[in-house]
């Protein structure tokens, strides 16, 4: 038997919980949708349902079938990137899906590349000076912003930028041709709306994180030390909560991929989001499928992704007895 | 010559509901250059708050309210921050009671110990480092050349607090605060660190308080004692002059807890044994933790278990409890086995076996009331509802001398530390069991108030005819209450017998190394002590 050092063992072990969650989330997807009422190829073919049409639809996207044989065939498809072909447009929806994917992964990164770094340092900032203006003023200004609806500050947002000072754009139109620069340019005002969004929470994560360890032995002793109150704070306090910080941090870099539906419609961002609302209106159902897998791994993925940093950050675990 | 620190009617207060409560109450004391001042008292006397105070720091939510602390002729009472961040670490350092907990999880031993001098400029990182192994080596630490680039949760706690006075040692200082330094270790564990402690400190002619409220120890490493009393100073006076002539009543009163007997006990009651364990060997995962342990505990009596931390005493308690499955063996309760798990157990049979935990803190819900802690085993074990159940919570308060009407609508978190170990005590008898296992209870709690609850305990046992496991690692507890003892190593049992027959000689070689490390008063124990210890191994190596 090969010995794996407790690291390594408990990765692959999450890895492994990861995959059978995923594994089990794709038939909850599968059957939720399947429970649905109505015909999907009467809905989807609508005036042009004669009963040829009918039985050519149903042929061709295997709807005789028995459930558990087209989940299968569905859950074969998908391990090998084939998600079958769009019910709407007949496309093949690995494609369709793609780009959506590019778009919304682009603009979930670029507003966590502003917003986990900033609420970060916010939230290290809050707790050094606890209970001063400064810790006050950062708390209630990000906790002011998420007690408001996004669709309302992303409309805030648009109202000034777009339409007083007219500095940036009020719709995010991005197509595959486009420059960086350009890209960042057009998608700034969705970006700052999840990153507004989002922050809050984070910043007050980090700043209760590191509250709760200020009064531990540990963090005394370094002030007896003679060690400057900025030094205890990152030094001493920040390593021993990485773990809760990076929970949260997973949680919401999942909730910009996935929660921003309503940012992508106000700013008419071509993302999964807005794929995914136009095929429930359209009941494309292997769309929706395809659409929540992704969001179902991502989501599954970034929590995996914290669990392991949690892990590696604990001395005990990384540097057992 | 003027003194190194000199602290005068010093006043220091907490924040409370209703407003600043004095806590230190204008106390003074000096400290000369090369001398060690031991200050006692109970929990809450201000001996850390004193402690710390020498520093110019007051842990969160204090103040000082009036006086004057001088360091080496600067006033520390209202200096800037950055001025007492220069002498902190510097020239006054502190050795914490808990280093498991005083040293961060995150960084490696040497990393903290380099931090001091580093960040204080007065080494280079190189300089500190090699240092830092020479202090390892002189603290007799084993490995020292690498026993700085383990984590602290890979080193033991005697090795850590070590470690921790090494830490201290880094910049040289010329006082050094020791909070409680061995207050957490076992007794042949406290011997190493506090000849490490004593001779380091000698050599490098520090001087420092030594705070603690064992006066056996602090005889042994304090020129001079202050003891004081909830704020207030009792008297100080020479070591030896304070231990051979005490002069206030508070001072005679701390030598006199040692003293406490249990009542006498009724000789026709021994007969026959409430409780066996026969050949029981347990463990975690594939190693044993106990191994082939057997002993009878006789109804109506207390066995002590003793043994440093490790020796298997909590897990025989888990098994007898339940919480742990035998591998092999059984444990008999009156001649029926037990079943394992525990809650495999008829209810009866749960409820006539309690436990009281170590941890009185953590042992309770802090959102529970007195009235939920004690009215729940009321209602699972008897059915008692209502009006009974609130009667027999009132005669259960009485019972462990908690005034009903005052404390039955307390939460756990308005109790001192005395009175949540009565509460865990009342808890454990609403079941109305036969047998109660007691796993340290007295260890966290100030010698004063450990005797109230061994007083209590007793007449608990005398009224109820109840029995007792008492494990403990304080054998002063195992004279005082114990009929019969169990001592153990390594997960075995070393040595059993009546406590008479345990305290006299000849003893198992590990019983009498126990027996000898136990601190005694006299201030020259632990020079005699170390001296026929290396005596004895001088004469093993010649042989």
């Amino acid at each position: 038997m090969t010995r794996l050092s407790p690291i390594p063992r408990l990765i692959l072990r999450r890895l492994a919980t990861g995959l059978l969650t995923l594994l089990i989330v794709s038939a909850i997807i599968f059957w939720a949708i399947e429970l649905l009422p109505g015909d999907i190829a009467t809905e989807i073919l609508g005036q042009s349902a004669t009963p040829e049409t009918l039985a050519a639809f149903r042929e061709r996207f295997g709807l005789n079938d028995p459930p558990m044989i087209r989940y299968l065939h569905w859950l074969g498809g998908a391990l090998t990137g084939d998600l079958g072909l769009s019910m709407a447009n007949q496309r093949p929806i690995a494609d369709l899906l793609a780009d959506r994917a590019t778009n919304t992964f682009f603009l979930a990164g670029y507003a966590a590349v502003i917003a986990v770094p900033l609420a970060v340092v916010l939230g290290v900032a809050a707790a050094l000076y606890r209970g001063s203006m400064l810790d006050r003023f950062i708390s209630n200004a990000t906790l002011t912003v998420i007690s408001f609806p996004e669709y309302f500050v992303a409309y805030i947002l648009i109202l000034i930028f777009a339409v007083q000072l007219q500095w940036f754009p009020s719709l995010a139109a991005v197509s595959p041709g486009m420059g960086l620069g350009a890209r960042l340019y057009a998608t700034f005002l969705p970006a700052l709306t999840m990153v507004l969004i989002v922050m809050a929470h984070m910043m007050r994560m980090t700043r209760a994180a590191i509250v709760n360890l200020l009064a531990l032995p540990y963090v005394e002793m370094a002030h007896l030390k003679g060690v400057k109150r900025r030094r205890v704070i990152a030094v001493h306090a920040l390593p021993n909560a990485v773990a809760p910080i990076a929970t949260v941090i997973a949680l919401n870099l999942a909730y910009l991929i996935v929660g921003v539906v309503l940012v992508e419609v106000v700013f008419v961002y071509p993302g999964l989001g807005q794929l995914l609302v136009d095929s429930v209106a359209k009941r494309d159902v292997t769309v929706v499928q395809g659409a929540c897998l992704i969001f179902a791994a991502t989501y599954i993925l970034l929590n995996l992704a914290a669990d392991i940093v949690g892990i590696v950050s604990n001395p005990r675990l990384l540097h057992p007895r | 010559m003027s003194k190194l620190l000199e602290i005068s009617d010093l006043k220091i207060e907490a924040r409370g509901g209703d407003g600043w409560n004095e806590i230190v109450k204008g106390v003074g004391l000096q400290v000369a250059r090369g001398e060690v001042v031991g200050l006692i008292g109970e929990s809450g006397a201000g001996k850390s708050t004193l402690g710390l105070a020498a520093m110019g720091y007051v842990k969160p939510g204090l103040r000082i309210a009036g006086g004057s602390i001088r360091f080496d002729g600067q006033e520390l009472v209202g200096a800037p921050e950055s001025m007492l961040r220069d002498l902190r670490g510097r020239r006054i350092a502190y050795v914490a009671q808990s280093s498991a907990a005083a040293f961060n999880p995150a960084w490696r031993l040497i990393d903290q110990h380099c931090e001091g001098p580093v960040r204080h400029g007065v080494m280079s990182r190189a300089e500190a480092q090699a240092e830092a192994v020479a202090l390892y080596r002189q603290m007799r630490l084993p490995d020292p050349e690498t026993i700085g680039f383990r984590y602290p949760h890979q080193v033991s706690g005697g090795q850590l607090q070590r470690a921790m006075t090494a830490m201290a040692m880094a910049c040289r200082p010329d006082l050094i605060i020791f909070d409680e330094p061995t207050t957490a270790l076992d007794v042949t564990t406290q011997i190493e660190v506090l000849s490490a402690i004593r001779d380091a400190v000698r050599d490098h002619g520090s001087a420092a308080i030594y705070i603690t409220h064992d006066l056996a120890v602090v005889a042994q490493m304090a020129d001079r004692v202050k003891v004081l009393l909830k704020g207030t100073e009792v008297e100080e006076a020479p070591t030896r002059e304070m231990l051979a002539n005490p002069q206030q009543d508070y001072t005679r009163s701390l030598w006199a807890v040692r003293d406490f007997r249990p009542s006498p006990r009724d000789p026709a009651t021994s007969a026959e044994p409430i409780l066996r364990i026969e050949n029981v060997t347990a463990g975690y995962g594939a190693l044993p933790v106990l191994r082939d342990v057997s002993f009878s505990v006789a109804r109506g009596r207390t066995v002590a278990v003793v043994g440093e931390s490790g020796s298997g005493k909590s897990t025989t308690a888990r098994v007898i409890m339940g919480l742990l499955a035998p591998s092999q063996g059984r444990v008999l309760f009156e001649d029926q086995p037990l079943a394992a798990p525990g809650r495999q157990r008829p209810r009866d049979l749960q409820r006539r076996v309690q436990m009281i935990h170590q941890m009185a803190d953590t042992a309770l819900n802090p959102w529970h009331r007195v009235r939920d802690v004690i009215g729940r085993p009321l209602e699972f074990f008897l059915g008692l509802r209502g009006a009974a159940k609130e009667a027999r919570i009132r005669e259960l308060l009485a019972e462990i001398e908690l005034e009903p009407s005052q404390f039955i609508d307390r939460l756990p978190g308005e109790l001192s530390g005395g009175q949540k170990q009565r509460l865990c005590i009342a808890r454990a008898l609403a079941a109305d069991p036969d047998f109660i296992i007691c796993d340290e209870v007295t260890s966290a709690l100030d010698q004063i108030v450990a005797e109230g609850i061994l007083r209590l305990l007793d007449r608990l046992q005398r009224e109820m005819g109840l029995s007792y496991l008492f494990i403990t690692h304080d054998l002063a507890t195992v004279r005082s209450i114990a009929d019969e003892v169990v001592v153990m190593q390594q997960g075995r049992v070393v040595e059993q017998g009546p406590k008479d027959e345990m305290f006299t000689p000849p003893h198992h070689p590990y019983t009498e190394l126990l027996l000898s490390s136990v601190p005694e008063m006299d201030p020259d124990w632990l020079s005699r002590l170390l001296e026929q210890r290396r005596a004895a191994v001088g004469k093993g190596d010649a042989a």
